[in-house]
Order: C-alpha cells, then sequence, then structure tokens
C-alpha cells in the first residue's frame, strides 16, 4: 500500500501539467456540485422564507360545525349554500391550559393564541370591511414578524391600539396617531389609535387586515375566555407535520400543518431540489468519466512500466493499486480544491440576511462541501477501478515490447 | 549427480491459429545447472526472446514440461509464478528497461518493494551496494532518464539481482550499446556471476560477447543445436 502510493504520487508529480489540468476539470465540477446545492437550498429558504415564513407553521382552530345533511335519495343532489356565521366563531374553550405543554415541545420557538372575527373601520362615513385578527401584544412578531414590515409607527399594541396596513391607510387616508372607530360583526365597536402601519406587500393583508390586542378582541366579539385559534411557530418549518401529529396525539386539539394547505408549492420546491439533484449528478458524471478517460490514457502510456513491474514480480493487485490510489488523489484534490473554490466564489454573494429580490439567494453554508468531496472521493475511485484493472492484465511480454 | 538449476523438456511454442500458426519452438529440450554462464545464439526468428520469456514464466509454453529449482512451473498458477519470478529470476531487457520518473536506486530495490509493500532501509542498503559494485556510486540518485544507456543497462543489471535470484535472463542487453559499454556491463555480469554464482542466460548477436560465456547455446528450428 505504501509503496503503491509512493508510485501513485509519483506518476502524478511527473506530469505536473496534466495532473493539474485533471485536478483543475475534478474541482470544476465540484464547484458546480457546491454551487448547485448553495444555490438550491439557499432558493428553498428564500421561498419558503417569503411564504411559509410567514405563516403559521401549525394552526389549531376549531372547526366550523358543518351540518349533517341526510340526502332524499341515492340519485338526489343537495346545494347548500351556508354563510360563514363570522359573528360567533367556533372557539376554543380548553386551548389555555395546554400552552404551556405546546411551548414546551422540541422546535416550538412561538406559541400566539389569537381572536379573529370580522368588522368594519369606519371614519366619517367612509367605511372598510376588515378581518381583525387579536393577539398577545408580545406576540405581535411571532407568526408574521410584522415588526419588519412596518413603514410607519411601532408594533404597539396597548390598550386602544390597532395595526392597520399601508393599503388600507391609502384608501382611507389614515395616519399615524389617528383615532379610527372599528366596529365588530358583534355591533360592539370601540375607538382606536393607529399605532403602526405596515405594508406585506401582497395586496390582501394590506388592504384588509388589522391587528388588536386580545384583550380588544375579547371586548369587540364578547369573548370574556378562550380564543378562537392558536399559531405555532416552529424552529425548522419542516417538522411541522411531526409536530403537528404530537399536538394532536398530546392535546387532542385539531392541529394542522402548515403543508396541508401548501402542497404546490411543496411540489414544487421538490422539483426544484430534484433538478439541482440531476444537475449534481451530471457534475459527478462528468467527474468520473474525466477521470476514467484521463486515467486509461495513463496507463496505456504506461503499459511499458506496468510490464516491467509485473516482470519483477509485481501482482496484478499491486498496479490495480497503484492506479485506484492515483484515482483517489485525484479525486481528493479536486475535491479539496473545488470546495475551496467554492467556497470562495459563495462569499461574493450577498449572505442570507441580506437576501434582495432579483439577486440570486445562494446560502454559503448550504455548499455541502463534506459531502462534495467525500462523493467525488468515492466517484474519482470508482472511476479509476476500470483503467486500474486493464492496467493489471497488461501481458508483460507485449508491453516491454520483446 | 546434483539437481539442476532448470530444465524443460519437450518445449513446444505455437502462436497464432489454423493457418496462421507459427511454431516456434518445437520440443526443444535444455538443462542448465547452477552458476552457468550461457551465450544464447541463433539467428534472428529463431525464438530466443521466446524462450527466454518462457524461461522467465512470463509466457506458458504450448506444451511441455518446466522445472526450475526443482519446482513444476508448467502447472503453477499465475499467482505463484508471479511469487516464483519475484523471488528466483532476474530480468534484463533490450528496451524499456527502468520505471523512467525513478532514481537509479529507486529501480533497483523495486523488486523487493513491490514484494514487501515498501522501500525497506534494509532494501537501500542491499541497493546501494549494487550499485556501488556496478560503478554508479556517483548515479544512484539520479532519474533514470538523465543515464547513459550503458548506465541504464548496468543499473538493470542491479536490478535484477535485487532478491538475489538464482537465475538471471538477459534479452540483448547490451544490443543498443557501444563497444565499451557493452563491455562494462558484461564485466559486472561476469563479475557477479563468479562472486554470487547467479546463473546467466544472454541471448546475444554479438560474437564478441558470446566469447565471454563459458557455454554457447544454440537454436535453430526450435530446437537446442548445440
Ligand atoms: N506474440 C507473438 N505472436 C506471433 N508470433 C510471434 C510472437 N512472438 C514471437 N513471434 C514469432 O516467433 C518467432 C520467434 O521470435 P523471437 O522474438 O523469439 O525470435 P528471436 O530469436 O528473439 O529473434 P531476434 O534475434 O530478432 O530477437 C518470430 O518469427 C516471431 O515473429
Ligand atoms: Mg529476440
Amino acid at each position: 500500500m505504501l509503496y503503491a502510493l509512493k508510485i501513485a504520487s509519483r506518476y502524478m508529480t511527473s506530469n505536473k501539467a496534466q495532473s493539474a489540468l485533471l485536478i483543475f476539470g475534478v474541482a470544476v465540477g465540484v464547484f458546480i456540485f457546491i454551487f448547485m446545492s448553495a444555490l438550491i437550498g439557499g432558493l428553498a429558504d428564500y421561498i419558503l422564507s417569503r411564504t411559509a415564513g410567514d405563516l403559521s407553521h401549525v394552526t389549531i382552530e376549531a372547526e366550523a360545525r358543518v351540518p349533517s345533511l341526510l340526502l332524499p335519495d341515492e340519485k338526489g343532489a343537495v346545494l347548500l349554500v351556508q354563510k360563514k356565521d363570522t359573528s360567533r366563531e367556533a372557539r376554543l374553550s380548553s386551548v389555555d391550559a395546554f400552552i404551556p405543554v405546546i411551548e414546551q415541545l422540541p422546535g416550538v420557538k412561538a406559541v400566539s393564541r389569537e381572536i379573529t372575527g370580522g368588522g368594519f373601520l369606519k371614519r366619517g362615513v367612509q367605511s372598510a370591511q376588515v378581518s381583525v385578527t387579536g393577539v398577545e401584544p408580545a406576540k405581535v412578531s411571532a407568526i408574521i414578524n410584522l415588526k419588519s414590515y412596518l413603514v410607519a409607527g411601532t408594533v404597539d399594541l396597548g390598550p386602544g391600539k390597532v395595526l392597520i396596513g399601508k393599503k388600507l391607510a391609502d384608501d382611507m387616508s389614515y395616519r399615524l396617531g389617528q383615532t379610527v372607530e372599528l366596529q365588530a360583526d358583534t355591533g360592539i365597536s370601540q375607538s382606536l389609535i393607529v399605532s403602526g402601519i405596515y405594508e406585506i406587500g401582497s395586496g390582501g393583508p394590506d388592504r384588509r387586515q388589522v391587528y388588536v390586542s386580545l384583550a380588544v378582541a375579547r371586548t369587540l366579539f364578547a369573548l370574556p375566555q378562550g380564543v378562537s385559534r392558536v399559531e405555532i411557530k416552529l424552529a425548522d418549518l419542516y417538522q411541522a407535520d411531526a409536530t403537528t401529529a404530537r399536538i394532536k396525539a398530546i392535546t387532542g386539539l385539531p392541529a394542522t400543518s402548515w403543508t396541508e394547505n401548501a402542497a404546490q408549492l411543496l411540489d414544487a420546491l421538490k422539483a426544484q431540489a430534484q433538478t439541482g439533484l440531476m444537475l449534481k449528478s451530471f457534475a459527478l458524471i462528468t467527474i468520473v468519466i474525466g477521470i476514467a478517460s484521463a486515467l486509461l490514457l495513463s496507463t496505456y502510456r504506461r503499459r511499458p512500466e506496468i510490464g516491467i513491474m509485473r516482470a519483477m514480480g509485481a501482482p496484478r493487485s499491486f498496479v490495480v493499486t497503484v492506479f485506484v490510489i492515483q484515482g483517489a488523489m485525484i479525486g481528493l484534490a479536486g475535491g479539496l480544491l473545488g470546495a475551496g473554490l467554492g467556497y470562495l466564489v459563495l462569499l461574493a454573494f450577498p449572505g442570507r440576511e441580506a437576501f434582495k429580490p432579483g439577486n440570486l439567494p445562494i446560502d454559503i453554508t448550504q455548499g455541502a462541501y463534506g459531502l462534495a468531496i467525500l462523493l467525488t472521493v468515492i466517484s474519482a475511485t470508482l472511476a479509476s477501478i476500470l483503467p486500474a484493472r486493464a492496467a493489471s492484465r497488461v501481458d508483460p511480454v507485449t508491453a516491454i515490447g520483446q | 549427480m546434483t539437481e539442476p538449476l532448470l530444465d524443460v523438456r519437450d518445449l513446444w511454442k505455437t502462436f497464432g491459429e489454423g493457418d496462421a500458426a507459427t511454431q516456434v519452438l518445437k520440443g526443444l529440450n535444455l538443462t542448465m545447472a547452477h552458476g552457468e554462464m550461457s551465450a544464447l545464439l541463433g539467428p534472428s526468428g529463431s525464438g530466443k526472446s521466446t524462450l527466454l520469456t518462457i524461461l522467465g514464466t512470463l509466457m506458458r509454453p504450448t506444451s511441455g514440461r518446466h522445472t526450475m529449482l526443482g519446482q513444476d512451473l508448467t502447472s503453477a498458477s499465475d499467482e505463484d509464478l508471479t511469487e516464483f519470478r519475484n523471488r528466483h529470476i532476474g530480468f534484463v531487457f533490450q528496451f524499456h528497461n527502468l520505471l523512467p520518473d525513478f532514481t537509479a536506486l529507486e529501480n533497483v530495490i523495486l523488486p523487493t518493494a513491490v514484494r514487501e509493500g515498501r522501500e525497506t532501509s534494509a532494501a537501500r542498503a542491499r541497493g546501494r551496494e549494487l550499485l556501488v559494485r556496478m560503478g554508479l556510486a556517483d548515479r544512484m540518485d539520479y532519474l533514470a532518464t538523465s543515464l547513459s544507456g550503458g548506465q541504464k543497462q548496468r543499473v538493470a543489471v542491479a536490478r535484477a539481482l535485487m532478491n538475489s535470484p538464482e537465475l538471471v535472463l538477459a534479452d540483448e542487453p547490451t544490443g543498443n550499446l557501444d563497444r565499451a559499454a557493452a563491455n562494462q556491463v558484461m564485466e559486472t555480469i561476469d563479475r557477479l556471476n563468479r562472486e554470487e554464482g547467479t546463473t546467466f542466460l544472454i541471448s546475444t548477436h554479438d560474437d564478441k560477447i558470446a566469447a565471454r560465456c563459458r557455454r554457447q547455446i544454440l537454436v535453430g528450428d526450435g530446437q537446442v543445436t548445440g
């Protein structure tokens, strides 16, 4: 082994230009691998943070009761139009006891109790229909990061405060500090001061959504206790399904994972990951073909030398070892070089926090450097087996050319 | 009577098949004793190289019996032949003799290194000693490519002796050397034969080289003719 290693490294250093070119070729493949890993990973995170990042990952919501129906006969059809009864939302009355339990579950970052309902925002003769969400003031940015979307004011949801969207503010000419009248579907209304204006960027929430404190919502919707839903944020949103199952098992509450309503998004991400996998496989295949052909040429050129070694009593296995080691060395050198190169190039891209729309959302931490090096060494070793076996079968008599 | 070093009986070698078949060796018999110094002579194409590669276990005869050191090599496996070759037979070829990327010393210790899997200091010492005896003390660490033709062949002789084999087969070892270099190579071979008792079988077209050997084996028409 040691001696085979010596011969292999001598072969590498004896033709430096060729070895360097080969290693560089492998490094380019590794670089592509790393770049794709960082890009696909970064892209997935970026898309998720732009979409599911602002979602509740697990939501516990009381099921709206659907009236049971009896079909008149087998062929009959029933069209049921049910008006959503927003004034008396189904509510979770027993949830409070479970909150500390849920907060203790691994991977749970935040738990937010909310009361939701419909209402009208009024100012003089103008009025706009809005969805009202009551949250605990401390948790206002726990699920959707409202603070980061703020364009005016603060996220302070003290008593008598309301947060509204930018579009709504523009439509109604509301300004910060103004007093507005919020009338809930229950008919109860309250005067509130606009303490903050946010712009999430998607039209819906910016025009329709307002946030008040849980206390205000209790009054507005006449809910002295219980909440209408609990939103839960996880450290790892891919754990949502597992955590949902645990919450259901422990609490018996009707929890749903964000993934249940995000099949399309998940499919797209899966397709994207598969594309990345394919490109990475191509990069590895290129490495294999490159190394195999280069080594095949090299063993052909060294036939007389192989013949001499065999004539001197070197076993076939020794010849195989020499060239497999050479392949592994090329793989290791190319892997390290490619990984180093990849890291340096990725450094030039803005970090995760500084993604801007239009930039490639490359995540340097997702370069899979170790995996790239490992796979390259394995590929290179496998690639060298065929040439190495061919070399070991060289007939010493014809190779030496007697 | 002591056992001969090697003995071949009724050795046949045919290349190709059918109409294209060439019978090179046709029932050749040869016995060599320990310590012989023999020249292998014969016209071009008579089968000298063929005989040497068979004796060196690099090629199997079509039929016949090949014994060396009392071992029947005709029926031995490839692995056994490789090992046998490593321990008991040394080669000197006319061309392509040395590994170009390695120094003279590294080339010399190759037969031991491939067996032991590493270059031991004992092997290095033996290699140095052999190179000194070849008159190459000042060329040990030269790359093979930077040696002259005569120096290369003397390195090859040193390498052939590295594992102290009983038999060294040399196929026109001086074939592409000038007279002076050829003489130097032959002198070292001659000395090693006398000092170490190593048996040499040297194929050559050169009468002067043949004259330095104590026995001349003449090959013709696929047989030993004298
Ligand atoms: N692998 C082979 N396939 C076919 N024919 C071969 C092969 N090797 C040798 N021969 C033939 O066998 C015959 C003997 O060849 P060999 O090389 O043994 O002769 P030689 O005595 O060494 O000749 P020279 O003095 O020219 O070196 C030649 O006719 C050659 O063409
Ligand atoms: Mg010949």
